[in-house]
């Protein structure tokens, strides 16, 4: 018998090659073979327990930054009814983030850790929550495809073979659909206003449509980790995969909206039965990836002074805790 | 997604194992949400919070924003004795061969009326 709180300790001493290794790889390999899932204490290879930890707390820190873009926008949101579902949306974002950090830290990293990680830069989160929110139309063109990119993206990982991340995206999933259609209402609404109000509809839609598609990874040949993650029934699909769904949810939907999508490439290919779209800009990609997008330092910045300017929350937090302990540990 | 992305694409590195944190961490907790009455409470996810009060205030904003629930138990992670994950196959055991303790197993009695 022994606690949860020590779970990791067994895994994380594991240097040399002993029988609990080969006994516990046997039992993982198994597992993955029947398409079942892998739990905290379970024996795991260290890369795996490393690329679910990156996976997560990356995802974990898309969440998070990504409340900052839609934040910018609650005070300047139309009518008190839009703020409110502007700020319910926010809420689930921080929700998400948090659901995510506590899946990762099953596999051993502390959540301060990752915390620590990505306010010291060391840590990714999604390229895309460096782009500027110009309009109100980019907070529908964020929901209707952001959000939609990643519900597609989203979707297949809630039978990702590791427990506590699928759980996590279950609920995450849940959520998303409410946040992908308040976009595509705001959208909506725009598009069948004044002139003008079509027109930043459609400029938001221009400026959102490509990178939302770079949302789903580099294309297949050049994506490292694809392979290895698909073998261990973390990814179900590739990145051109998803990307290609995603593309034909899009067409079908643009056409409710009566806006168009920016991509005169776009087209079906019968015989791959995949959905084809222009060139992407893999360069822009990787040089938002490095940090030097048009909002990654101001992003960066902002999580560093939130963090910071909170400590005190944190502090009063502990202390009304412990004077709490004390009280009641006097009284019994 | 991206690198940041959800899919770990892009070749980023794991976070390290670095070093412990110098701020005391806030214990883990367990959160069990009973969704309704008549139910039994079900393991909704954990999260960290500096005592139990503050544990159940964090659990009912994190995993009752949408009727969820009606019940809440929050359960510090350290009090929770589970079984020797090493030994799963040994321990779940007992019940192989034992099918006649389903009442699927009497196929006798078949057709027999309110039995």
């Amino acid at each position: 018998m022994s606690e949860v709180g020590t779970m990791t300790a067994t895994a994380m001493n594991a240097g040399t090659r002993t029988d609990h290794d080969v006994a516990g790889e046997r039992l993982f390999n198994d597992l993955i073979a029947q398409d079942s899932r892998i739990e905290p204490r379970d024996w795991m290879p260290a890369d795996y327990r490393r690329s679910l930890t990156r996976q997560i707390s990356q995802h974990a820190h898309s969440e998070i930054i990504g409340m900052q873009p839609e934040a910018n926008w609650i005070t300047r949101a139309p009518s008190l009814k839009r703020k409110a579902v502007l700020m319910a949306k926010v809420q689930d974002e921080a929700g998400h983030g948090l659901y995510l950090y506590s899946a990762a830290e099953t596999l051993g990293t502390s959540r301060d850790r990752m915390t620590e990680d990505l306010i010291a830069g060391k840590a990714r989160y999604s390229s895309i929550f460096n782009y500027p929110v110009l309009t109100w139309a980019d907070i529908g063109a964020i929901g209707w495809l952001v959000d939609g990119a990643a519900i597609c993206n989203q979707v297949p990982l809630c039978r990702a073979s590791y427990g506590p991340y699928g759980r996590a995206m279950v609920r995450i999933c849940k959520e998303e659909s409410f946040h992908q259609r308040q976009g595509f209402e705001i959208l909506l609404e725009l598009a069948n206003g004044t002139p003008a109000q079509r027109a930043m509809a459609q400029d938001a839609v221009n400026r959102w449509y490509a990178p939302s598609l770079m949302m789903f990874g580099p294309p297949d040949e050049d994506s490292p980790n694809s392979q290895k993650s698909m073998e261990w029934n973390i990814k179900r699909f590739s990145n051109d995969e998803l990307r290609s769904r995603f593309v034909g949810m899009m067409v079908e939907q643009i056409k409710v909206l009566g806006l168009e999508l920016p991509d005169k490439d776009v087209r079906y290919d019968e015989e791959t039965g995949r959905w084809h779209h222009g060139p992407l800009d893999w360069n822009e990609f990787k040089e938002v990836l490095a940090g030097r997008g048009p909002c990654n330092a101001q992003r960066m910045e902002r999580r560093r002074e939130a963090h910071e300017e909170g400590a005190w929350v944190r502090e009063a937090a502990a202390a009304y805790a412990q004077k709490q302990a004390l009280k009641h540990g006097k009284a019994a | 997604m991206t690198g940041g992305s959800t899919t770990g694409d892009d070749g980023a590195t794991a976070p390290s194992a670095g070093p412990q944190e110098t701020r005391a961490a806030w214990p883990l907790w367990e959160v069990f949400v009973r969704s309704s009455r008549g139910l039994s409470h079900v393991h909704a996810g954990s999260l960290h919070a500096p005592d139990a009060e503050m544990a159940v205030r964090n659990a009912r904003d994190l995993y009752t924003r949408r009727n969820e629930g009606v019940s809440l138990w929050v359960v510090p992670a350290s009090s929770i004795i589970t079984s020797d994950p090493d030994a799963k196959d040994r321990f779940f055991e007992s019940p192989q061969g034992k099918d006649y303790r389903h009442a699927t197993y009497y196929t006798k009695s078949e057709g027999v009326k309110h039995l």
